[in-house]
């Protein structure tokens, strides 16, 4: 008895734990509800200044790797500055890995041309691209990550609407956001639910998992139906308007200016390098 | 002020895949007057709040609110003056934050943007949640998404509020300060409920529906005494009539 007690406990310690870690994006809110220089900052100067960092970072070349390294000055300036928690930050960004890992895994088998030598062991092209992937990968999602815990995902979506990004694009994005902790608790309350119910198997039977997905489903029909008419009560005509005063002033222009000339400047000249011949020319 | 009148007249609804949820249902509201709409699970109370703002449509027969009749070219007008709460806040508030929420009827009606302002404060302020006005709706406790819901609802100035269920999932204190701020408010009240004691706290009068049927129409403290009728629509006395020791005294003698 004790043992499928615990049983129980742990599996659904394991259950609230998946929901807090995997789905806690609400606490970016809380972050961005923050009062710093770079939260006050008008939305649309961080969403440029994000946008083009992910652009020139993806932009180099597929062995890049040196070349690239500088840009962990923007992420690490805004963590410190923005006072946000760099482990909460790490966490997610680790959450996502593997999708990056899947992508790259395979470079190391197919591109086996030895690149450089370290000592007797060879680096093939593979490694490179591989690490190059996961480099990429760390500097977009992490800059994304503090786009949203500086500016709250609101925000961003009005400065994307104000940017012109077709309105039905926008709101789709503001309902996903605000209906995806709806549908994360229901979901966590179905697989509570019938987790009691089979409490002597650890994970959830395909048939069972598959009958779970397809009430949701219908569950999800049901509930837009609802909201819809919540929204033709109070006047729906087929557009969202949201009011949101954005004021961009000069430190503004300097923020985005600034960052991007930065970005592009690294991206042009070899910074490291330059700096690597630099000392090694001045030692010899 | 006739536009606060709600006229239902012999009101036929059957849903699509057969289902009979209205069959002929007739009352007439006038102004300022707080109704309760009481009946078991699938009596009709739901279908024909549905019916009120023009979401279904009738298969026979008419409604009137205030001076329009309800169709298709009134929708609009109608649906400005009968300000619907839902039963869960989940479906009633979908915006990102609890501001945007409330200003979303206002900015449909095409108020400029200092008018929506004054409206959005002036409804939060009713209901008392000013604090919350830059939250996020999931992070409310369900007691705040009531008042949110309502203040949504508010902002619109209706003439006619219709509630379903506006108690249930609340706590006793939660419940105890909805009754108090609806008691406060002056619109015409519609209000759809199992809980009969506070169908007897704000409503004057109560409208029994059975089986797609209004069966009883009166004043709510004789059809609360009423058990016969209670009893055969699914309904049992409000808690506070039951075991009163007057009430048992008046019987033992």
């Amino acid at each position: 008895m004790s043992s499928v007690i615990s049983q129980r406990c742990s599996s659904d310690f394991f259950m609230n734990n998946i929901g807090k870690d995997a789905f806690d994006i609400g606490y970016m809110d809380t972050l961005a509800a923050g009062d710093s220089l770079l939260h006050r900052l008008d939305p649309r100067a961080k969403l440029i200044t994000t946008l083009v960092f992910i652009v020139t970072v993806i932009s180099f070349d597929k062995y890049a790797l040196s070349a690239m390294t500088p840009f962990f000055i923007y992420p690490i300036v805004l963590i410190s500055f923005g006072r946000l928690p760099y482990r909460y930050i790490l966490k997610k960004v680790l959450l996502v890995s593997p999708f990056a890992i899947l992508v790259g895994i395979f470079n190391p088998l197919m591109d086996r041309e030895i690149l450089i030598h370290l000592g007797s062991i060879g680096i093939s092209g593979g490694w490179f691209s591989f690490i190059s992937i996961i480099l990429r990968f760390i500097f977009t999602v992490t800059a994304a990550l503090i786009l949203i815990s500086l500016t709250g995902f609101n925000a961003v979506c009005a400065a994307l609407m104000k940017f012109g990004l077709p309105r039905p694009f926008v709101v789709q994005l503001l309902f996903f956001y605000r209906y995806i902790f709806v549908l994360t608790d229901e979901s966590e309350r179905m697989v509570r639910a019938s987790s009691f119910r089979a409490p002597n198997s650890k994970i959830i039977a395909f048939s069972t998992f598959v009958s779970l997905a397809g009430n949701l489903l219908l569950r999800t029909f049901d509930r837009a139906e609802r909201i819809y008419r919540a929204m033709c009560c109070r006047g729906f005509d087929g557009h969202i308007r949201i009011m949101r005063p954005m004021k961009a002033g000069y430190q503004e222009i300097i923020f985005t200016l600034g960052w991007a000339l930065l970005f592009i400047l690294l991206r042009c000249s070899n910074v490291p390098l330059k700096l690597g011949t630099l000392i090694t020319g001045y030692l010899r | 002020m006739s536009h606060h009148i709600v006229e239902v007249d012999d009101l036929h609804y059957t849903y699509p895949d057969g289902t009979v949820g209205l069959k002929g249902v007739s009352f007439r509201i006038t102004h300022g007057e707080s109704v309760a709409l009481v009946g078991e699970n699938g009596a009709g109370k739901s279908t024909l709040l549905l019916h009120l703002n023009g979401y279904l449509t009738a298969c026979r027969g008419t409604i009137r609110i205030g001076d329009y009749p309800l169709n298709k070219t009134n929708l609009q007008a109608v649906r400005r003056s009968v300000g619907m709460v839902f039963q869960n806040p989940d479906d009633q508030l979908f915006m990102p934050t609890v501001f945007d929420d409330v200003a979303f009827g206002p900015l449909n009606l095409g108020f400029s943007q200092d008018e929506v302002e004054r409206k959005v404060t002036e409804a939060l302020k009713t209901v008392g949640v000013v604090h919350l006005r830059k939250r996020p709706p999931y992070k409310l406790s369900q007691g705040e998404k009531r008042s949110v819901s309502i203040a949504t609802v508010l902002a619109m100035s209706p003439d006619i509020l219709v509630m379903d269920e506006p108690t249930s999932s609340l706590d006793p204190q939660s419940r105890r300060r909805l009754i108090e701020l609806l008691k406060t408010f002056r619109h015409s009240k519609i209000i759809a409920t199992h809980d009969l004691d506070m169908a007897m706290d704000l409503c004057e009068r109560t409208i029994v529906i059975h089986q797609g049927k209004v069966v009883a129409d009166g004043a709510a403290h004789t059809i609360f005494q009423d058990e016969n009728l209670l009893c055969s629509s699914g309904l049992e006395k409000p808690l506070r009539m039951q075991n009163c020791p007057v009430c048992k005294a008046v019987k033992r003698a």
